[in-house]
């Protein structure tokens, strides 16, 4: 095989495993709008607060410790050295469960029948209401997360395709990061659990009766808030996932809270009400990036297309097919 | 006689309000542009909580400068340009400096400043042409510019080949904006002299997703890479770096990209990368007890005081300590302490921290001496190269301080400052 060619090969696998890190963050968005048609823009500060709260847990630091040092003139940081990355997990998913419940109450209880842009609006309101909690709650400091994903460049990957490429060649073998093939395994895991849970379980059904009609599963007696506290506590769940990787990756701190942006093309070509669609809407926008980056990027001036060129698929995409790849038709009646 | 009470507390209150305003103007304003909010506080809080500590100390140990209280207003600019502008508006008056800590609010303050006469002090950062004070008669940029950086890192790399970098291939990663932008001039014109091809390789903010960029460098295989970073963009490109197995002994950052926060995430594998610095982290220094003695033991710490000794908030000493300093010089000078935005002015044109006088200060060894006159805003030019050792978990200088290419950044410095100034109307003065 030609290097150019394996070279190509290596950047669609990399895009795809990018790809699956965007849905992840995409697929907390989906939920919360097929369930309550809400567009939660906080997703992305869901992400940066879960995976703050398990840094937090995961080396013992005491919340608002900043806080309570100040006001009270005490100098606590710290209650123990470490906890075991399976109970810090744990706690941090019924830390987002609780969140959940409490937004529930304190926001979306009150603004029940108002218009989607009011939602939308509290949910920016949300995002930087979350952020200062954070902020006060845990600090400001980059935090190291290590949950025990193995992270750098597959070895075995390496080593089994150099002998690909035609002899001679200045060819050093494809390269992977194990991070990225963890989440895809991760993602799969969750896709598959999200599907099942929907498929078979009672309260999985109520929840996609809730997706279909809000009026019609009212009347069937289905309780809209617990329906609503178990949707924003999945894509808490969700949140939190996405936030060990991309934590892993770059350092739990604030600019993770940007990592929504990402999610909003793959959105928009997968489409708003579809979990397949955010998958795939996420793998498109990976490869695209990429491919875009390596091969045209050097003719651009400015450079760093891998960043914006995202947007650009999905500006292109809404011309064509406006609902995304698996998004509800959008069918007005005269 | 309820409208009598409010009037008695109108006029108690304009008189309280006066007599502030008198107390305030005999203070020493030092406002402060400050991120300790969005993605760029990491790097922000540290080097905030530097400044503010000193200011501290100055006022609690000396009673201020020369007897006048530092005053030093904190507005939080987020690391957005347009913010930061509003932020000068808002803190100008009566303001003896400005430290704008964004290449992006500098550029926008310089023509501003300039008209109200407000000195801009971008400590190894801002626009490099600014070392020129021929042109740049309000903003100053000691001790030393990105142009002398890349010209460092250049030497460096020089010293590694035994003088012979023809053919070799250098990328430089850096962030798509006015700051990252800096250095590729001086770049392009060393790639031209010793023959070595240069890689340009921009990541847009915040720098969180850098594949495609690392991976073009796994395929151009370059010899050395340098980085002009901040944020989050550091620790994914330090972290990626490891993980395509890029030797990091080649890995060079700039002073920006040399903290803490930029190599703990990666953990082993930011073993041996370095960056350029011009000082020196940890907390063997006299400023440090004095900071301790002053500030921290009498609980009045800047934040939670865990940043103390590290690289930014050490940066954020040395930025203070200079502008503590050029009002001393201003005090001298003019022959009083109550000075004017004017008078600091002709006291950082004067600065002379030679190293007994930093040795007076508390920074003995901290930071290579450096002098500023009417021609030269720029400082000494010299920086140092230190790698981090991550079993450790410290910083190690690795080389003495020394100069760049004077040659080539000086040439280019009047280049561009001649332009500046024909733009802008502006005629040369030191003559």
């Amino acid at each position: 095989m030609s290097v150019e060619l394996l070279n190509f090969i290596e950047t669609v696998l990399n895009g795809l495993m990018s790809g699956v890190m965007y849905s992840l963050v995409a697929l907390g968005f989906v939920l919360i709008f097929k369930a309550s048609g809400v567009f939660n823009f906080a997703q992305g500060v869901f992400a940066l607060f879960a995976a703050l709260t398990l840094v937090g847990y995961q080396t013992g630091q005491v919340p608002f410790a900043h806080l309570i040092n100040e006001l009270f003139g005490t100098n606590y940081h710290n209650w123990y050295a470490s906890m075991p990355n399976f109970l810090a997990i744990l706690l941090t998913m019924v830390t987002m469960i609780a969140l959940a419940w409490i937004i529930e109450r304190l926001v979306l209880k009150h603004l029940v029948n108002q218009d989607p842009i009011i939602l939308f609006m509290a949910t920016i309101g949300l995002a930087f209401a979350l952020e200062g909690v954070g902020d006060l709650m845990w600090g400001s400091d980059v935090k190291v997360l290590d949950v025990g994903i193995p992270s750098g460049g597959s070895i075995w990957l390496e080593e089994a395709t150099i002998g690909l490429a035609a002899e001679g060649s200045d060819y050093y073998g494809m390269y992977v990061d194990v991070l990225n093939i963890w989440a895809t395994v991760i993602a799969v895991i969750l896709v598959v659990s999200l599907a099942l849970f929907s498929q078979y379980t009672k309260t999985g059904r109520a929840l996609r009766a809730v997706a279909d009609d809000h009026q019609a599963a009212l009347s069937v007696g289905i309780s809209l808030r617990s329906i609503w506290i178990l949707v924003w506590a999945i894509s808490g769940f969700i949140a939190m996932v996405a936030g060990i990787m991309w934590g892993t990756e770059s350092g739990v701190q604030f600019s993770l809270s940007l990592i929504a942006l990402k999610a909003l093309p793959v959105l928009i070509l997968g489409g708003f009400t579809s979990i397949p669609g955010a998958i795939i809407g996420g793998l498109l926008i990976g490869v695209g990036e990429k491919l875009a980056e390596i091969y045209i990027g050097g003719y651009f001036e400015t450079g760093a297309l891998e960043n914006w060129f995202a947007y650009v698929m999905a500006l292109v995409f809404l011309l064509f097919r406006p609902q995304g790849l698996f998004g509800d038709k959008i069918i007005e009646r005269v | 006689m309820r409208i009598k009470q409010i009037l008695i507390g109108m006029i108690a209150s304009v008189i309280a309000v006066s007599s502030y305003i008198e107390m305030a103007i005999a203070d020493l304003k030092f406002p402060m542009l400050v991120y300790r909010t969005g993605a760029y506080a990491p790097n922000g809080i540290p080097n905030a909580d530097g400044f503010v500590d000193y200011y501290k100390m100055i006022n609690a140990r000396d009673g201020g400068i020369g007897g006048e209280k530092i005053l030093h207003p904190e507005c939080e600019t987020g690391y957005k340009t347009q913010v930061g502008v509003e932020c000068y508006e808002k803190n100008k008056k009566d303001a003896m400096v400005f430290q704008p800590m964004s290449t992006g609010i500098t550029y926008q303050l310089i023509p501003k400043a300039t008209a109200d006469g407000v000195t801009i002090y971008s400590t190894g950062y801002g626009r490099t042409s600014a070392a020129n004070g021929k042109v740049f008669k309000w903003v100053f940029n000691a001790p030393v510019t990105y142009w002398d950086g890349a010209s460092i890192a250049v030497r460096h790399i020089l010293k590694q080949n035994f003088g012979n970098i023809k053919g070799k291939k250098i990328a430089l990663v850096y962030h798509n904006s006015a700051y990252g932008k800096e250095p590729i001039r001086t770049l392009e014109t060393l790639s031209k002299k010793h023959g070595f091809k240069l890689m340009l390789l921009p990541v847009d903010h915040p720098g969180q997703e850098q594949k495609a960029t690392w991976l073009k460098i796994r395929k151009a295989r370059p010899n050395y890479v340098l980085m002009w970073g901040w944020g989050v963009m550091n620790q994914v490109a330090i972290k990626s770096a490891a993980s395509i197995k890029f030797p990091m002994e080649n890995f060079i950052g700039i002073w920006w990209s040399g903290s803490e926060n930029d190599v703990l995430p990666a953990g082993q594998g930011a073993h041996g990368y370095k960056s350029l610095t011009f000082n020196a982290p940890g907390t063997n220094y006299q400023v440090h007890a004095d900071i301790k003695k002053f500030v921290h033991d009498k609980g009045e710490a800047s934040g939670d005081g865990s940043h103390f000794g590290t690289v930014l908030y050490n940066r954020g000493l040395f930025q203070a300590m200079v502008q503590v300093e050029a009002a001393t010089v201003a005090q001298k000078i003019h022959g009083t302490s109550k000075i004017t935005p004017a008078m600091y002015r002709d006291g950082f044109e004067n600065i002379n921290l030679s190293a007994k006088r930093l040795e007076e200060l508390g920074f003995k060894d901290f930071a290579p001496p450096f002098k500023i006159s009417c021609e030269n805003h720029g400082g000494s030019g010299l920086a140092a190269v230190q790698q981090w050792d991550a079993k450790a978990k410290k910083w190690n200088m690795i080389t003495e301080y020394m100069y760049g290419d004077s040659d080539v950044v000086q040439k280019l410095i009047a280049e561009d400052s001649s332009k500046y100034a024909a733009e802008q109307k502006i005629a040369e003065r030191c003559n």
